[in-house]
This record gives structure tokens, sequence and C-alpha cells, in this order.
């Protein structure tokens, strides 16, 4: 799975008339901007970043519900936005955020598992049609029972355990998860994270996770891709990243995680807000909140530079910071 | 006979038949509709006399009030008109046609409303944008004028001695056409918010066509706001089929439906002959007042979040 420069504009001009009575040029917002990524089979790539950074956009790219404004995504060596590729989209499944929303409420379950099943023409016998829906329902933690339920009828944990199971009917190889445990309760994130990672052992699946919780991050990725308005910042193997994050977003955002250790260690607070992505700023977006901004900052956009191999980062104070301890910042 | 017997138990226990059970109210919508329904189907078989065999019909018997009064006959239980045709009988031969258009002039605005209102919120853009700004157009006239409006471009295009047999479709899809808005508006706007539903993009990400989509997807989640539409909508469809036989261009008037029955009784009204009109519109009233309570019960019977 390979993901090359790819960006996404949306257009969000007024409508017509309005446009051509107050004279108001289109305008488009650039979501995501040159994003590339690689991920390798049977790891987990998580993206992370404030809410508007493109992280979901860059997952409803890869999937297919946006088409890429530019660049392009290659799984498996073929390029997806070649029509002959339709069929990997079998490959790939997408788990969403809001179990309430992400299952029809007027089908049963066992309905909405098989969906998958009978969209792609993989089983045509209906008993074991069933049987395997059945085998779906269990081995997210159900019972075969549940499928004769509606979804109004099961807990957000069960809920989103249903929409796993549904993402596996089909069996792909690789899972979108765009935030899959944020709606859920703590005590049972924890548990849809374990049954994920167990998952994806037995199954020897591929993970992209969408998160904005550095936590559940830190719990289920292998390698973690920080993203900021829009463009990837660092991308990083996960140990590397929380130990040693070279970014200054990223220290931010590690600096603001609260410390359960209870070691008295200062929590710092993201500061700043969010630049308006309508009007970014020039050169790296990040200088209005970095401390270690100047003058070529303001001006000329960092490209993301690989020093050791497996990560990259996009800063050109990382060049002037050379010698510097990282321990002390 | 056990497979016949677990099939009934099942049926006996289905959500459906279980919220009916559980409701007085829908039980009675349920009987009276069917008690209306049931004696305009059967009309020919079960009503005491045929009012359009004109060879059994005497002029001397009209007038009749009904049974219980003084001047009554038992022949006749709820009274004669002027011609000596029986109430009762021609109330059933008139439901039948009431019936019969109003329902087929829904189901065409049914079929039509929610295909265009479903494509266009899914679709959306330009022919989202067509599609709406016809019906607002249409919106601006009065129902019955498009009605009325179909009626006379299908007099002059289709041959006259065609005119009688076909009136009535003619009626039913005059209609069906000036209703269609409604549907269309509705599920529009339902459509365009269940389709950023997550599990529409779900069923995308699956791989699901977009006609798939739509049908078996977004239409059940946008037919219960329908549904309801439909049963009032069939009382208003009856109103109209009524009213266009009143200016002419309905049923021919050898075949009065309930509307007409209602329209030629109200010329006896004052005179003193009274049964002549009240007799089909109670008909009328209980006929639309069942159709709407069913209406109503079958929306929450339908909605598995009020199970």
């Amino acid at each position: 799975m390979r993901v090359e420069k790819i960006g996404r504009d949306f257009d969000v001009s007024r409508p017509w008339l309005n446009r051509v009575l107050e004279r108001e040029p289109r305008r488009s917002l650039c979501a995501v901007n040159e994003v590339s990524f690689s991920i390798r089979k049977g790891e987990t790539l998580a993206l992370v970043g404030e809410s508007g950074c493109g992280k979901s956009t860059v997952a409803r790219m890869i999937v297919g519900l946006h088409t890429p404004s530019r660049g392009r995504i290659v799984f498996d060596g073929a390029d997806l936005a070649d029509p002959q590729s339709a069929p990997l989209r079998r490959r790939m499944q997408m788990i969403f955020q809001d179990p309430y929303a992400s299952l029809n409420p007027r089908w049963r379950v066992r309905a909405i598992v098989a969906e998958p099943i009978v969209a792609h023409g993989l089983v045509r016998d209906q008993a074991r049609l069933a049987a395997r829906v059945s085998e779906l329902l269990a081995q997210v933690g159900l019972v075969a029972e549940d499928g004769d339920k509606f979804p109004h009828e099961f807990s957000g944990g069960q809920r989103q355990r249903i929409s796993i199971a549904r993402a596996l009917s089909a069996n792909p190889e690789f899972l979108v998860c765009d935030e899959p445990t944020s709606a859920l309760d703590v005590s049972v994130q924890a548990q849809i994270l374990n049954l994920m990672k167990d998952l994806q052992t037995r199954l020897g699946l591929t993970y992209l996770f969408i998160s904005h919780n550095l936590a559940v991050v830190a719990h289920i990725a292998t390698r973690v891709g920080v993203m900021y308005l829009g463009s990837l910042v660092e991308i990083a193997d996960a140990k590397q990243l929380f130990e040693r994050p070279r970014h200054p977003y990223t220290r931010m955002l590690i600096d603001a995680i609260p410390d359960l250790q209870m070691t008295g260690k200062a929590r710092t607070p993201v500061a700043g807000e969010v630049p308006n992505p309508l009007a970014p700023p020039s050169g790296c977006a990040f200088h209005p909140r970095c401390p270690h901004a100047d003058g070529r900052c303001r001006s000329e956009r960092p490209e993301l530079i690989t020093q050791e191999p497996g990560s990259a980062v996009a800063c050109q104070a990382i060049g002037r910071r050379v010698g510097l301890d990282h321990s002390s910042l | 006979m056990s497979q016949v017997e677990s099939w009934l138990r099942q049926s006996w226990n289905h959500d459906v038949v279980w919220s009916l059970r559980h409701s007085p109210t829908a039980i009675i919508a349920v009987f009276s509709t069917l008690i209306c329904v049931g004696g305009a189907l059967f009309a020919p078989w079960i009503a005491p006399h045929n009012p359009f065999d004109s060879a059994s019909l005497s002029l001397s018997d009209g007038f009749t009030p009904p049974s219980w009064t003084q001047a009554g006959n038992t022949t006749y239980l709820l009274g004669t008109d002027d011609q000596g045709r029986d109430i009762l009988s021609t109330i059933m031969y008139g439901a039948r046609i009431s019936l019969a258009v109003g329902v087929a002039a829904v189901l065409f605005s049914l079929v039509l409303g929610v295909g265009l209102g479903l494509v266009a919120g899914y679709v959306g853009g330009r022919l989202d944008a067509f599609i709406m700004r016809v019906a607002d157009i249409q919106l601006s006239f009065p129902a019955i004028l498009i009605a009325l409006l179909i009626d006379g471009v299908a007099r002059v295009v289709l041959p006259r001695e065609a005119h009688d047999d076909i009136a009535i479709y003619v009626l039913t899809v005059a209609i069906g056409v000036s209703g269609w808005v409604q549907y269309a508006r509705t599920v529009r706007g339902a459509t365009l918010v269940e389709r950023h539903k997550e599990y529409v993009q779900a069923a995308r990400v699956i791989g699901r066509s977009s006609a798939a989509i739509m049908l078996r997807h977004v239409l059940p989640n946008v037919m219960g706001p329908v549904l309801v539409l439909a049963t009032i909508h069939i009382a208003t469809a009856i109103i109209a089929e009524a009213t266009l036989s009143y200016l002419g261009v309905g049923v021919p008037p050898t075949r009065p439906s309930l509307g007409t029955l209602i329209r030629v009784g109200n010329d006896f009204l004052l005179s003193g002959e009274w049964w002549i009109a009240v007799f089909p519109g109670i008909a009328l009233v209980v006929l639309i007042l069942s159709v709407n309570l069913l209406g109503d019960w079958l929306r929450d019977a339908l909605n598995p979040k009020l199970r």
C-alpha cells in the first residue's frame, strides 16, 4: 500500500447567484496537500493530528469515498484510480467512527454483516452464508443469535463489533479505521482495541488507523504519521516517535498527554490554534505556533526529509538544531 | 399440516401483527376499513339491489326515506334517491369507483414522486435542481387545475368514442400527476439527510452500486413519512376525484362515485330528503377516517425504534 503525493481540494464557494451578485471568485479549500506514505503488510500506521488536519480525508480517499485531486494511491502494485483495479476494493474495507450512524437502522444484523459477501457474490448458498455470518459474529465476540436483532438493540461497543464483523466479512487484507474508538466509553475502547489487535495477528491484517488520541495510538500503532493542516509533518516508528519526537508539533502533542504515572511532570498544553485552512500561513504551516521559527520558516515550505530509514520529518529547524540534545527541549 | 400451523404461529407473533393485537384503535380501524373495502369490492354480490339495472328501477319508489322512519320501506334500508335507486347499493358501488381511483392515483403519485425524489436527493447537482424546479412550478398551480389540464389534453388527443371507457384511467393519471410533488419533496429531504450518514458511505466502500444503495439502504429509511402521506393522500385523491366528477370531467354520470352521490344528494338536502346526501357522506367519512388511523398505526408498527 503506497500513497504518493495525494492532495484533495474542496469547493467551498458560495452558491452561483451569490458569487455573481457579490463578485466573489470561486474558493477552494486544500484539505490534503502532497501527502505520501507507505504501509507495509501486517503493520499498523496511525495518522494523528488535530481536528480538521485532513486525516479523515486521507482515509476517505484511500477507500474511494473521495477521489484525489492530485497524486495517486497504489495498492498491491495497482493504481486505484484505474477502473480495472475495482476488484481490489474488496480487499480493503473501512471501520467508521460513529457506530450509531454506520449501521443501517432498518436492517437486521445478519443482513448488515452479510452485505459485503452478497455484494461481491462470494458465497451464493444461503446455508453457507448463514454459517459464515455466525462465524464472523463469534469472531468479534458476539453470539450467532445476535444476527436476528436490529442495531438499536446493541450498545456502542457491540455496534462497533458488528461494524468490524461487516468489514471482515469480505476477507479483506487492509482495513482503514477512521477513529473507531473515539465515540466509545473509555472502558470499552480498550476492549475494541484489543479485539482489533487480536484480529490483526490472527488474520494478518494491515491497518491504517486514524485517531486524535495519542494514548490509543501508542497502544495499537507500529508506525505513526503526524499531520498538520493537510500535510504530513513527521512519520516514524511508534516507539521512536514517542521517545524521540523531532518535529516541534509532535513534541507539542506528546507534551500534552496526561501523565498517568503521577510523576509530577508538568503538562504543557498545546499552545495556539490551527490556522484557517482557507488562508494557510506562508512557508511552513506550523510557523505561527512554532517556538523555533525563523525567517526561512515563514517563506519556505519544508520538504519531508528522510534522515534515518523508516522515519522522515518536515522541519527546517531540524538542520539548525543538529547537535542539540533532544531531551533538553 | 404442521408446516401451515407453524407458519400461522410465526405470523401471529410477527412484530406487525403483535403491535396490531395490542392497539384497540388499530383493530377498530382495520375492521372498519375491511368493511368499507369489502363492501366496495364485493358490491355486485352482496348489494341488495343493482342500482344500475334500469329494468329493476321504478320511479314510484323514488324518495323513499330510510326503513326505520314512518314512511320507510324494509326493501330499501337507507331509502332511495330521486330515481328510486337504493342508497345502500349506490354507496357500495360508488365506493368501488372512489376507492379504485383514489388508491390507483396515490400509487401513481407515490411511484413517480418517490422515484424522482430519491434520484434528486441522491444524485444531486443539476439533475436535482431541474427536478425540484419542475416541482416548484407545478406547486404554484392548484392541484385540481393540473388535473383539469391533463384531463383536457387527454380529451383532445384521444378519440371521442373512447372517452367513456378510458375516463377512469385518465382521471387516475391526472390526479396522480397532480400529487407527486409532495412525495418528491419529502423523499428528497430525507434522502439528503440519509445520504451523508455513515451507513450509506459504508455501503459505498463495500462496493454497492448507486441503484442498490438507493433502493435497499436509503428507500426503507425514507418511506416512513411517505406512508403516512400516502394514507392522507388517499382521502385527498378521493375528494379530487369527486370534485372533477362534479365539474363534469370525471367518471361518466351513469356510474357515480361516492363524491358524485354526495353532490347529487346536495340538491335535495334542503327539500327534506336528507338521507340521499348524508349516508354517502357518512360512508366517505368512515372510509377516510379508518384509512388514516390505519396509516398512523402502520407508521408506528414499521418503525423498529418504537418497538
